[in-house]
């Protein structure tokens, strides 16, 4: 059992790394714009998938780490994933019945208050304007949960079974 | 937890007493950053040991022709130079005196879109500090925006967020240039009636204190009159090859009071005037 749980948070921390690799990847400028925050998806499915060990402190730190690896004001990613995890632990029981499908839609609005979060920081600071393509990476990243969702299964199966 | 965000966003907008954090957990995630960058710079060599040996032989001649115009110059620059500090000492005016650099590589990541910032390999452990300007073969790159322990964060002068004092090098018209956010700089505060025509050469003018004295900046591209606005609209384009480096200069540059020289005095000679001479002399 000890053994397990172990597998269960290393492929936590392996498939996290990946995605924060996969946010900082220099894509061509266009590819970049519809760039998903990765993290904030991998950080969905896990919380969904083991609220029990991945907390709110846990999503915290992590955020922590995204603030400091793409140079943002420190705290913001640190407080906006605190909040989606903390509405993800709060559902999870209901949202793990619900087909991938209609996932995609909670999934949807979980990236689109991530992304009106960090835009309302940011706007306080006093650096950024509101274009069209701020929001493309919401509509990509629900596009993407499905994959994500087998993906990141996978590994956790894989995980259970080693 | 929330309320512990809210009190570190606060903190971290008004001062930097938490650079400190940043540092440590900047070396937690600098390994990412590393990963991320290596596929292109392992291809970027492997391209490097398959060029022809030709390719090699021309691309030398060439790096030596260029090498041997630009010693030229330099023979000429160094006699300016040495007249400009003895005029500036006439004046009591300061005067950059040594410059020192260091060469930095960028690694290829790419943080966030819409901002132009980029991270290079060398950070405080290296001497670097915030604001300091960091320059490439052509001209002014952009400025340290934050250093870490292992890497710094250099924001380009194109990012929207960023501007520079310029003036223009023929008539010494002073302006500040402001990132677009595309491959090119504006100039919002020029008059209708300035006078600055396409072509014109943009370089540091020194305004400010980040930046070194007459370093060019941009070339200007379109001068578009506006005749019912009070600022004309001016575009130029960087001399540096923003899209394009893969390796900068840091700048470390000291503005010192020159002391008060009587003209029958010989201006001191710096050492690495010095060297050079011993290298043409050689030749």
């Amino acid at each position: 059992m000890q053994a397990t749980s172990q597998d269960r948070i290393s492929g936590y921390w392996l498939t996290v790394m990946l995605a924060m690799v996969l946010s900082i990847l220099p894509f061509p400028a266009v590819i970049d714009m519809f760039n998903p925050d990765w993290v904030l998806l991998a950080l969905i499915y896990w919380t969904l998938a083991m609220p029990e060990k991945i907390g709110i402190f846990n999503a915290w730190m992590l955020g922590l780490l995204v603030d400091v690896l793409t140079g943002r004001v420190l705290g913001l990613h640190a407080l906006d994933y605190a909040l989606i995890s903390y509405a993800c632990i709060k559902s999870h029981k209901r949202l793990r019945q619900h087909p991938v499908p209609q996932q995609s839609i909670f999934v949807f609005f979980f990236l689109l208050f991530s992304q009106m979060f960090i835009f309302w920081i940011e706007n306080i600071q006093g650096n950024i304007d509101l274009i069209f393509s701020f929001w493309f990476p919401v509509f990509t990243g629900t596009l993407f949960w499905p994959l994500t969702y087998f993906a990141l299964r996978s590994i956790r199966i894989m995980g259970r079974q080693n | 937890m929330v309320l512990l965000s809210v009190i570190l966003l606060a903190v971290e907008h008004r001062s930097s007493r938490l650079n400190k954090t940043r540092s440590v957990l900047s070396v937690l995630v600098y390994p990412i950053q590393l990963l991320v960058s290596l596929p292109v710079e392992l291809s970027e060599d492997a391209y490097e040991s398959v060029v022809s040996y030709s390719d090699l032989k021309t691309e030398n001649q060439r790096l030596k022709q260029k090498q041997f115009v630009d010693s030229v110059k330099l023979l000429k620059f160094e006699a300016l130079e040495n007249e400009n500090i003895r005029l500036r000492g006439l004046l009591e005016n300061s005067f950059k005196l040594g410059e020192q650099v260091l060469v930095a590589e960028i690694l290829s990541v790419n943080l966030v879109p819409y901002e132009h910032i980029v991270v290079v390999n060398k950070g405080s452990r290296f001497g670097v500090k915030d604001k300091q300007p960091v320059l490439d073969a052509n001209g002014i790159v952009g400025q340290v925006l934050r250093s870490l322990p292992l890497s710094s964060e250099v924001m380009l002068i194109t990012d929207p967020n960023h501007a520079i004092p310029v003036q223009v090098n023929r008539n010494g018209l002073r302006s500040i240039a402001i990132g677009s956010g595309l491959n090119q700089l504006k100039l919002p505060f020029l008059p209708n009636n300035a006078d600055i025509v396409p072509g014109d050469l943009l370089v540091t003018s020194g305004l400010g204190g980040t930046f070194p004295q007459g370093y060019p900046v941009a070339i200007v591209d379109n001068v578009k009159v506006q005749p019912n606005k009070p600022f004309a609209s001016i575009s130029a384009i960087p001399k540096a090859k923003l899209d394009r480096i893969r390796e900068l200069l840091i700048v470390w540059s000291d503005s010192m009071p020159v002391p008060l020289i009587y003209p029958m005095t010989e201006p001191e000679k710096e050492t690495e005037n010095v060297e050079i001479n011993a290298s043409h002399e050689s030749r």
